[in-house]
């Protein structure tokens, strides 16, 4: 990872700190629950070892640089920017697939082999490197490759297929891991909040329901902050 | 090198300061004992932000979480797993024992599942269902006084259900269920299984004003900073702490137990690990709490003129019987799952409800029975999130492969659709099921190591069989679609490497007669009357629930007879 990377990542693990209160709406004056995360903490928790190889993996190189732009190509191609939602890259997927394959040496192997594979299979259709091809010869070897091939027309296509598969799996991983990819997703969680069971619009769309009985023996939100007491018969009276 | 001694004499050492360990401080501290807690890894305390992985976000993550460090990914509370640098431990022919150590305050209590589960009475007596294993030398009755006490002092929630063999407790009230849970209640239920509220020890409700109440980020695994889950740490030992009785020894890897002339203890020989120098600590009882195989490692270890096979091991009992809980697991695709609205259903951490034991096994094949915990929801992004995703379609038929929008669609129309059970059962303590120190191999201290020899039998093959046939009969009656084959002979049905389960028990097991049991009943060393055992090496028997609640009970009982016995001047 380069300078550059080093610095986005400090500063992604600056700014992650967040003050957090008990969303309690019905007890908004109450701080009893109120938590500080991780205020001017850097990274995400790790031990010094840990630390350590991180830092030592980041230092290291494996992906050379037309390896790297052939990755960003295939990133954008398998996620694009739509009206709404950033584009792999933009999304910083390049970098994740950086590191990753430093850390995960398994990958090593099937990423360098297959972007060969991808640059032989170009050069034989088009005399040119896959980087450097028209988008729309890109796209007629990706459509060769992005999907199965269950009738085994294109057998010479299946070491391409398998490289896709992997290329497309840590793209959407890298993707959707990425602030960028909670906000496509639409995924809201993650944070502090009180939770008292399944929207009601959301219940009312499926086929099944909360039992009455079950439900009253749940935590009534309003009283979590009462100081739990019992009866001798083991009955919550508080 | 010399061995380093202090003058100084405790009450009690504590070796260990997980939730046996944890307890016993606890409860010893209170009691105006002078305590030395030694633990072997370093200190922690869940909410110092230097350490903590609460609410981060996968991008925080170069690896966004994935499991290269950490084997449950780079956001679990647990410093060390199945694999310790510089601590190895061997097997013996072809077993696969997996052994977990967590080195830290508070140890595995940083990242369980806080599933709380009260052993019933049937639990402590299955020898005379049904004739297999050992009796524990004690009754649900004797324990139930202490399980009353850990409820209210700890923190667990669940419901009162009247149910023989899972005991109700003094329970605080559980969360609602998620949406994927309803549908595995709805499936469960048209097949006469029974599902309850789970039972976690989660603060969904204030017990005191030392610890916050849980705000719902379903993150327990990464240890709460608001003290709203169970860590021994956060809980106990902090506690105990403020009574002044406590002095911490952290990094402190015991080697032995010192013995005297007579063969009673006199201390304990460790390692600080900063400095690498062996040192001697004295004390007039010690409470080995470093879990159940970590126990017996030190107790083999302390060999000596009266203890010639070490401490506690003239019956030759010490690291038999070794056994966890089984485990299988299945997952379901439910369709009626698919394009979810998405909303904050993280809850607590791990399941809202669960299935407790329910079959007659004189209708089945196998003696034991099992637990059922599900899983699913939307939960948060992390490595290996979306890998395979539009492999889906071909449960619904649609179209397999491909890139751009499509992808983007296969994404967030499959996100929370799929629902995954897990079976935890019990498994037959064998006598031939052990650990031992392998003669040849040493930690980078020196210290001999553990040498495991585990084989599993046919009553644990054919209960996964079962687990898992279990499971997709649910999942069809739920309208879903298991996914994957069901596994055959061929994978032990799917049953899991004993050690996965991370719940080992029953290497120094309680027992009325010295010469099958390490322990009395009140985890006293037959051998040596000033020396105790407060994690689940005591365990006579693991039960198809959890050991976390039976072990910090015993330890609380343990504790309070060495409190006693000290007292009367019998130790």
């Amino acid at each position: 990872m380069d300078r550059r990377d080093t610095l986005k990542t400090l500063l992604v693990g600056a700014v992650a700190g967040v003050t957090v209160g008990s969303a309690a709406s019905c007890h908004p004056d109450k701080a009893a629950n109120a938590v500080t995360v991780g205020a001017g903490e850097k990274f995400y928790g790790r031990t010094p070892k840990e630390l350590e190889r991180d830092n030592r993996i980041r230092s290291q190189k494996y992906l050379t640089n037309h390896e790297l732009e052939t990755i960003a190509v295939l990133c954008d191609i398998i996620l694009p920017s739509t009206a709404s939602a950033t584009s792999a890259t933009g999304a910083g997927v390049p970098a994740f697939i950086k590191f990753i394959v430093k850390d995960i040496p398994s990958h090593q192997l099937p990423m360098r082999g297959g972007l060969a594979w991808l640059d032989l299979e170009s050069n034989k259709r088009f005399n040119k490197q896959f980087q450097f091809c028209t988008k729309a010869r890109q796209i007629a070897i990706i459509d060769d490759i992005a999907y199965p091939d269950e009738n085994n027309e294109k057998p010479d296509m299946a070491p391409g297929r398998k490289f896709f598969n992997l290329m497309r799996n840590l793209t959407v991983t890298g993707y959707y891991t990425s602030r960028e990819g909670f906000k496509d997703l639409g995924y809201v969680g993650n944070r502090p909040n009180i939770w008292d069971g399944i929207p009601e619009e959301v219940l009312a769309e499926h086929d099944v329901d909360y039992d009455p009985e079950w439900i009253a023996k749940c935590v009534d939100q309003s009283k979590r902050d009462v100081i739990a007491k019992w009866d001798d018969d083991m009955n919550l009276i508080s | 090198m010399q061995i380093k001694e202090s003058a100084k004499v405790y009450d009690a050492i504590i070796v260990g300061s997980g939730a046996g360990g944890g307890m016993a401080c606890n409860i010893l501290a209170n009691k105006g004992l002078k305590v030395a807690l030694l633990e072997a890894g370093p200190f922690f305390d869940p909410k110092d932000p230097q350490t903590m992985t609460q609410l981060k976000n996968p991008w925080d993550s170069p690896r966004r979480g994935a499991s290269v460090t950490r084997a449950f990914g780079d956001f679990d509370m647990s410093w060390g797993d199945w694999q310790v640098d510089g601590e190895p431990y061997t097997t013996k022919d072809d077993t696969k024992f997996m052994w977990w150590r967590s080195r830290m305050l508070g140890g595995r209590t940083n990242h369980w599942g806080r599933i709380s589960l009260r052993f019933g009475p049937v639990d402590f007596k299955h020898k005379d269902v049904d004739g297999l294993g050992e009796n524990w030398p004690i009754t649900y009755d004797e324990v139930k006084p202490y399980y009353d006490r850990l409820d209210k002092m700890i923190g667990v929630f669940g419901t009162k259900e009247g149910l023989p063999n899972d005991p109700d407790g003094y329970f605080l009230p559980p969360p609602k269920p998620r949406l994927h849970e309803l549908y595995y209640a709805k499936g469960a239920k048209k097949l006469g299984i029974p599902v309850i509220p789970s039972r976690l020890s989660i603060l969904t409700k204030k017990i005191n004003n030392d610890r916050g109440v849980c705000f719902y980020c379903s993150q327990c695994g990464r240890s709460c900073s608001a003290y709203a889950d169970f860590s021994s740490g956060s809980c106990l030992i902090f506690p105990a702490q403020k009574s002044g009785q406590v002095d911490l020894y952290t990094n402190a890897m015991v080697r032995s137990v010192t013995t005297n002339d007579e063969g009673l203890a006199t201390g304990v020989s460790y390692i600080n690990k900063d400095d690498r120098k062996e040192y001697q600590l004295k004390a007039r009882t010690v409470v080995l709490g470093a879990s159940a195989c970590s126990t017996a490692r030190i107790l083999l270890n302390s060999k000596s003129a009266q203890h010639p096979n070490g401490l506690g091991n003239s019956s030759d009992h010490v690291g038999r019987y070794l056994h966890d809980s089984t485990g299988a697991g299945r997952s379901a695709f439910v369709p009626a799952l698919m394009d979810r609205k998405l909303y904050n259903e993280d809850g607590v951490g791990g399941m809202h409800l669960y299935t407790p034991w329910w079959g007659d096994h004189s209708k089945l094949d196998f003696p034991r029975g099992y637990h059922i915990e599900v899983w699913g929801g939307l939960g948060m992004p992390a490595y290996g999130f979306g890998f395979n995703i539009s492999e889906m379609n071909k449960y619904i038929g649609g179209a397999v492969g491909g890139y751009g929008d499509k992808l983007r669609d296969d994404v967030k129309r499959f996100f929370g659709a799929i629902v995954g059970f897990g079976g935890r059962g019990e498994a037959i303590a064998r006598y031939d099921n052990r650990c031992e120190l392998d003669p040849d191999v040493v930690d980078q201290f020196g210290i001999p190591v553990l040498r495991f020899d585990y084989k599993w039998s046919d009553y644990e093959r054919l209960q996964a069989k079962h687990m898992t046939e279990t499971f997709d009969e649910i999942t069809h009656a739920m309208g879903g679609i298991p996914m994957g084959d069901l596994p055959g002979p061929e994978s032990d049905y799917g049953l899991l490497a004993p050690g996965q389960i991370i719940h080992e028990v029953g290497t120094t097991r309680m027992g009325d007669n010295s010469q099958t049991s390490v322990t009395n009943k009140y985890s006293q060393l037959h051998d040596a009357k000033n020396v105790f055992v407060v994690d689940a090496g005591v365990f006579t028997s693991q039960a198809d629930k959890n050991c976390t609640w039976t072990i910090m009970a015993l330890s609380m009982r343990a504790s309070e007879y060495i409190a006693d016995q000290m007292t009367k001047k019998n130790i």
